[in-house]
C-alpha cells in the first residue's frame, strides 16, 4: 500500500478547487420488489424473500412495480424535476456474483425525472444544488465474506450471497457539479444529503435510514488547480453512512487528492470506501474508462409513460415544501435564526418536531437534541436519529424533570440507561434508583449536617449574604449523591438560617 | 387400434375423447410406445416423461368419467420444446450448462397446458438455447428428419417438428426467434405458427432474444394449430410485453377456410436467387391454387428486406449476450472450476463454467452481441439495426395496406444433409432469410406444407404473413390452401412420408 501524504484541508484549497458531485441511492419502502412480488422486509432470514424473477431463474421475466413508479415520480416532483412523458429501463451489463442476472435493470439515457434542484442552507446562506436526474433501478444481493479478518473479499475463506435485497427498488439521485465556494464544499455536501433525507422522508416513500442503508450517499470528487479549467481524475467514495461522514469524506478526499497532486502523482479513478473509525478512505475497485456496461434498452419491459393527469394528481399529494415548513416551525417555536440554523445543521428538525408533538416545549426539546444528544452523537460518530433514543423517550424524560422526580443532571444517567437498552425512562429511574429525594425529613437532616459542617458559610447567610448558599447546597447535593431537588434544598437552607 | 391413434390429429382425438370412444391413457400409451419404438432413429426428445404423462391422462379420464366439463383438448398429449420451464421436469435448452437443472416453476405456456389437462409426453430437442437452424447445435446430439434420417429436421425446434412429423405426438410447442417454428415445419412437412409478438406469454421461455422470441404451435394440421394457439395465447400479467387484447378468433378462422376475395401479396424479394427450383415450383403451384379458389394475388415489393438478415444478426446476438449472462454457475447449472487454479475466485469459476458449458454457436453469438453493444460500436451496430426494424415495420405496414396476407416460401431450400452447413455459419444463417422479417417486425407467420420438391422428394413449406394481431388471417388462408392441396393429393402430405424403421 502506498503511503499517502495528506495536505491540510485549508492549505489544499489555496492551490486547488474541488469539483464535487453527489449520488444518493434511496431504497423505496414499497411492500414488494421492483420487478416481482417478493416482500421487501428488512432483516429477514437470508434468501427467504426470493422467487424465480429476483433469482434470475431461466425464463423468468420482470414486471414494473407501479407503486415504485409512483414513488419515483413524487420524489422527482419534490426535487423540482421534470417528469418524463415516456421513458424506458435499460440493462447495465456486468458480471458480479451478487447480481443474479449479471445485469442491473436500471435507467440510462431516459430517466423518469430530470433537470431539478434543491436549495440547501449552510450558516444562513442558501446554495442551489442542481439535480441532473433521478432514475429507477434495482438493488443487488448482498455478499457476506466469511473467514479472514477484514470481512472483505480478500482473505475470506468463502462467500455467501443473500438475495433478499436483490430487486429492492432504488431511486438514484444524481447532482450536477456542485458549484460552491471551495471552503463550503464539505458542509454543503452534508447539508444536501440531510436536506434530501428530510425531503424524501416527508414523502413517506422510504425509511431514509443511512445507518440501515436505505439512504446511501456516494461522493464524487476531483481537484483542479486554481485557475485551470482542466478537470482532474475523480474518486467515488462509498460506504458513507452518516451526514457527518459525508462532510468528513469530502474533507479527507480533498486532502488526499491534493497530496497526490502536490507530489506530481496521478489520482487513480476508483471506488473508495469511507472508514468511519479513522475518517479516511480506502481504495476499492479500480474503475477505468475501459469499463463498458453495454447499456441497451431493456426489451423485457414495456416503456413507462405516466400521463400528465397522473403526474399532476401526484404533485397535489406532495407535503409542504421544506422552506415553508421551516419558516412555519420557526415561528411556532419562537426560535431565533441562529437556533434554526443550528437545528437544521444538526439534522435535528424532525426529531424536535416529534419531541414537541410528544408534549415537550420547543425550548426543552432543542436543549436536549442540540446539547446532550449532539454531544453524544459527536462522540459516537452516529447521526442523532441513530443514537438509540427516540423523541418520545426524550419527551418522557423531560416529563420526569417537570414532575421534579429527577433533575437535569440525573436525566443524563436516564439517557445512559435508555441508550444501553435498560428499558423505558421510568424503568431506568427505578432500576438505577435515580429518583430525587423530596422528603423534607431526609433533606432537613442533610441540611442540618451541612450547616454544622460549614459554620462560616452559615453565619454569612444569616448576615444576608445569600451568595454563599451555593456552598451549602453543594454539600447537601454531594451527600445525597445528586438525588435531591436543588431548589427545595435551597429553600430549606434559607428557612433554617432566616 | 393403438398404431392408428398415433396418426390421428389432435382435433380427431379431442372428439374421440369427449365421445369417450377412447381414453386419454390409451392415446398416451400409444404415443409413449411410438416414441420408444422410433425415437432411437429420430432423437426428437431429450426427456420422455411416460409416467407423468400417463398419470395426467388417467386424471383426465377420471375427471371425464366424473362428468367434469373439460377443455376441448383435455387428454390430448403434447410435447414441449426444452426451452420452456416445466416444474419438476428437466429443462436444458439443449445446453450442457443446464444439464440436470429442474425448474421449480412452470412457464405460463406450460401452466396453461397443464391446466387444460394435456398430458406432457416430454421435452423436445433443439439447438442450444435455440441458436441454430438445424438442431445440430444441441449439446445432446442432433435430431434426424423423419423424411430422411440422414438429413436435418431444421431448427432450432427440430425436435418438436420431428416429433409431430414422426407421429410421436399430435401436438408440440415450439419457439420462434428467427424461424425456429416455421422453418422446421417446412423441412418436416408439418404446420408451424409464430403468433404475433406478445400474443403468447414469454414467462418461463428461456430467452434468446427477448424482443424476437415467441412460442407457438407445431402440429400436422392448420386446425390443430389453431386449437393449440387458442389454448396458449392470451394476456399474462407476468410478461409485460404480453398483449392485453382478446386472442384473435383463430379456430373460427381455421374452420372458415375461405380465400374468396382475399388479397394475397407475393413478396418479390423472397424468391429467385438462392431459392431451390423445387421449392419455387411448389410455391408457385400453391399460389395458383389460391388464385383458382378466388384469391386476388399480386406481387409486392419490400425493398428494406435486404437489410433484415443483417439487422437480425445484430439485434439477436446483442440481446442474447445479455440474456445468457445469468448462466454463471452461481445459483444453478453446471459448475466447472478452472483447471490448475488452487483457490479460484467467483469470476474465474464463472468464466470456466461458461467456457465448458456453452457450445461454439452460443459463444459465437455472445461474442458478436457483446461486440455490437460495446461503447463506440453501439450506434453503428445495435442502433442501426433498430432503425432497420423501424423501416421494415413501416414497409410491412405499407404492404398490408394493399393486401390481407403476404406469402413466400418458408425456407429457400429443403432439408439438407446433416453436417452440410455446420462449418459455414453464414450459409446456415441465409436459410432464415424468409422467416426472420416477421420476428423483427413482430407480425405473425405460419408455415404450411405444400408438397415435395422434384429434385429430392423432400417437403416444401409456404409461409403466410399477416399484420400484428391478425393471426386469424393466417389460419383462414392456410386452412383453405390445406383443403385444396389435400383434395389434389387425395390425402395428407405426411401420409407419403417413409415408414420409420422400428428400433427397439
Amino acid at each position: 500500500m502506498t503511503v499517502e501524504t495528506l495536505v491540510p484541508f485549508e492549505e489544499a484549497l489555496t492551490r486547488y478547487d474541488p469539483v464535487m458531485g453527489l449520488e444518493i441511492h434511496i431504497e423505496l419502502n414499497t411492500a414488494t420488489k421492483m420487478f416481482c412480488g417478493c416482500p421487501t422486509e428488512f432483516g429477514a432470514e437470508p434468501n427467504t424473500q426470493v422467487c424465480p424473477v429476483c433469482l434470475a431463474l431461466p425464463g423468468a421475466l420482470p414486471v414494473v412495480n407501479a407503486k415504485a413508479v409512483e414513488s419515483a415520480i413524487r420524489m422527482g416532483l419534490a426535487l423540482n424535476c421534470e417528469i418524463a412523458q415516456w421513458c424506458r429501463f435499460a440493462r447495465k451489463n456486468y458480471f458480479y456474483p451478487d447480481m443474479p442476472k449479471n445485469f442491473q435493470t436500471s435507467q440510462y439515457d431516459e430517466p423518469i425525472a430530470f433537470d431539478g434542484y434543491v436549495d440547501v442552507e449552510v450558516d444562513g446562506e442558501t446554495f442551489r444544488i442542481e439535480i441532473e436526474r433521478a432514475h429507477m433501478e434495482e438493488d443487488t444481493g448482498k455478499a457476506l465474506h466469511v473467514g479472514g479478518s477484514t470481512g472483505r473479499i480478500h482473505g475470506a475463506d468463502f462467500s455467501l450471497v443473500d438475495y433478499n435485497r436483490a430487486g429492492i427498488p432504488l431511486i438514484e439521485i444524481v447532482t450536477r457539479t456542485i458549484e460552491v465556494p471551495p471552503e463550503k464544499a464539505p458542509a454543503v455536501a452534508r447539508a444536501y444529503v440531510s436536506h434530501v433525507r428530510d425531503l424524501i422522508g416527508g414523502l413517506g416513500v422510504s425509511d431514509v435510514r443511512m445507518d440501515q442503508g436505505s439512504l446511501r450517499a456516494d461522493v464524487n470528487l476531483s481537484l483542479k488547480p486554481k485557475g485551470s479549467t482542466t478537470l482532474g481524475t475523480r474518486s467515488e467514495t462509498k460506504n458513507v453512512n452518516s451526514f457527518r461522514s459525508v462532510e468528513r469524506a469530502v474533507r479527507f478526499e480533498i486532502s488526499r487528492h491534493a497530496g497526490i497532486l502536490d507530489a506530481g502523482g496521478r489520482v487513480v479513478q476508483e471506488t473508495r470506501h469511507f472508514q468511519e473509525d479513522t475518517g479516511t478512505t480506502l481504495s476499492g475497485r479500480e474503475k477505468s474508462d475501459a469499463d463498458d456496461y453495454r447499456y441497451f434498452p431493456e426489451p423485457d419491459l414495456a416503456p413507462v409513460s405516466p400521463s400528465r393527469e397522473w403526474v399532476e394528481e401526484l404533485r397535489a399529494t406532495l407535503p409542504e415544501p421544506p422552506a415553508v415548513r421551516r419558516a412555519r416551525l420557526q415561528a411556532d417555536w419562537g426560535f431565533s435564526d441562529l437556533d434554526m440554523r443550528d437545528t437544521i445543521g444538526a439534522g435535528a428538525l424532525d426529531l424536535i418536531v416529534a419531541t414537541v408533538e410528544a408534549g415537550t416545549t420547543p425550548q426543552a426539546a432543542k436543549k436536549w437534541w442540540l446539547g446532550e444528544m449532539a454531544r453524544r452523537a459527536n462522540e459516537s460518530g452516529h447521526d442523532l436519529d441513530a443514537l438509540g433514543i427516540t423523541p418520545q423517550q426524550v419527551a418522557e424524560i423531560q416529563g420526569l424533570i417537570d414532575a421534579k422526580r429527577i433533575n437535569d443532571k440525573l436525566a443524563r444517567s436516564v439517557f445512559d440507561g435508555v441508550i444501553a437498552g435498560e428499558g423505558t425512562p421510568e424503568e431506568v429511574v427505578v432500576s438505577r434508583k435515580l429518583e430525587v429525594v423530596s422528603d423534607d425529613g431526609a433533606l432537613g437532616a442533610a441540611v442540618d449536617r451541612a450547616i454544622e459542617g460549614d459554620p462560616d458559610a452559615a453565619a454569612k447567610i444569616r448576615a444576608g449574604n445569600l451568595g454563599v448558599a451555593g456552598a451549602l447546597i453543594g454539600a447537601v447535593m454531594k451527600e445525597m449523591r445528586g438525588q435531591a431537588d436543588a431548589g427545595r434544598v435551597r429553600e430549606l437552607i434559607l428557612e433554617k438560617l432566616s | 387400434m393403438s398404431s392408428d391413434l398415433t396418426r390421428k390429429t389432435a382435433d380427431e382425438l379431442a372428439r374421440a375423447l369427449s365421445a369417450e370412444e377412447v381414453s386419454s391413457v390409451e392415446v398416451t400409451r400409444a404415443l409413449v410406445d411410438r416414441i420408444e419404438s422410433v425415437d432411437g432413429s429420430i432423437h426428437a426428445f431429450l426427456h420422455v416423461d411416460a409416467e407423468g404423462a400417463l398419470a395426467a391422462a388417467a386424471d383426465v379420464d377420471r375427471r371425464r368419467a366424473d362428468g367434469d366439463q373439460l377443455p376441448y383438448l383435455a387428454g390430448v398429449p403434447i410435447a414441449i420444446k426444452d426451452v420452456l420451464a416445466t416444474k419438476g421436469m428437466p429443462t436444458t435448452c439443449g445446453s450442457k450448462i443446464l444439464d440436470g437443472w429442474i425448474p421449480p416453476y412452470d412457464a405460463t405456456v406450460t401452466a396453461r397446458i397443464k391446466a387444460a389437462g394435456l398430458p406432457i409426453l416430454g421435452k423436445t430437442n433443439m439447438d442450444e438455447f435455440a441458436m441454430g437452424s438445424s438442431t445440430e447445435h444441441s449439446a445432446y446430439g442432433p435430431t434426424h428428419n423423419p423424411w430422411d434420417t440422414t438429413r436435418i429436421p431444421g431448427g432450432s425446434g427440430g425436435g418438436s417438428a420431428a416429433a409431430v412429423a414422426a407421429f410421436e405426438a399430435p401436438l408440440a410447442i415450439g419457439t420462434d426467434t428467427g424461424g425456429s417454428i416455421r422453418q422446421p415445419g417446412a423441412l418436416t412437412g408439418t404446420v408451424g405458427v409464430k403468433p404475433t409478438y406478445g400474443g403468447v406469454s414469454r414467462y418461463g421461455l428461456v430467452a434468446m432474444a427477448s424482443s424476437l422470441d415467441q412460442a407457438g404451435p407445431v402440429t400436422r394440421t392448420v386446425l390443430d394449430a389453431a386449437l393449440l394457439h387458442e389454448l396458449i395465447a392470451g394476456h399474462d400479467p407476468m410478461d409485460s410485453t404480453s398483449i392485453p387484447d382478446a386472442v384473435p378468433a383463430v379456430v373460427a378462422a381455421a374452420r372458415r377456410a375461405d380465400v374468396k376475395g382475399l388479397r394475397i401479396g407475393i413478396v418479390r424479394e423472397l424468391g429467385g436467387e438462392g431459392f431451390q427450383p423445387g421449392v419455387e415450383a411448389r410455391f408457385t403451384e400453391a399460389v395458383e391454387l389460391l388464385t383458382s379458389a378466388g384469391a386476388e394475388v399480386v406481387e409486392v415489393s419490400i425493398p428494406s428486406l435486404r437489410y433484415a438478415l443483417g439487422a437480425y444478426y445484430l439485434v439477436m446476438p446483442s440481446e442474447a449476450s445479455s440474456n445468457l449472462a445469468k448462466f454463471d454457475a452461481m445459483r444453478y447449472g453446471v459448475r466447472v472450476p478452472p483447471a490448475g487454479v488452487d483457490d479460484p475466485s467467483a469470476e474465474q469459476v464463472m468464466a470456466s463454467s461458461r467456457d465448458a458449458g456453452f457450445g461454439d454457436e452460443v459463444k459465437r453469438r455472445i461474442i458478436l452481441g457483446t461486440y455490437a453493444l460495446s461503447s463506440g460500436y453501439y450506434d453503428a451496430y445495435y442502433g442501426s439495426a433498430q432503425k432497420v426494424r423501424t423501416i421494415l415495420s413501416r414497409d410491412f405496414a405499407a404492404a398490408f395496406a394493399d393486401v390481407d396476407v403476404l406469402v413466400s416460401p418458408t425456407s429457400p431450400t429443403t432439408a439438407y444433409p446433416l453436417g452440410d452447413k455446420l462449418d459455414d455459419p453464414l450459409a446456415m444463417y441465409l436459410g432464415d432469410v424468409a422467416t426472420i422479417p416477421a420476428n423483427l417486425v413482430g407480425i405473425p407467420g405460419l408455415s404450411l406444407p405444400v408438397g415435395l420438391a422434384d429434385e429430392d422428394d423432400l417437403p416444401v413449406g409456404l409461409q403466410f404473413l399477416a399484420p400484428q394481431k391478425a393471426d386469424d388471417r393466417l389460419y383462414n388462408a392456410a386452412a383453405a390452401l390445406e383443403q385444396l392441396l389435400e383434395q389434389k393429393w387425395g390425402g395428407t402430405l405426411l401420409s407419403r412420408a417413409p415408414e420409420l424403421e422400428a428400433i427397439r
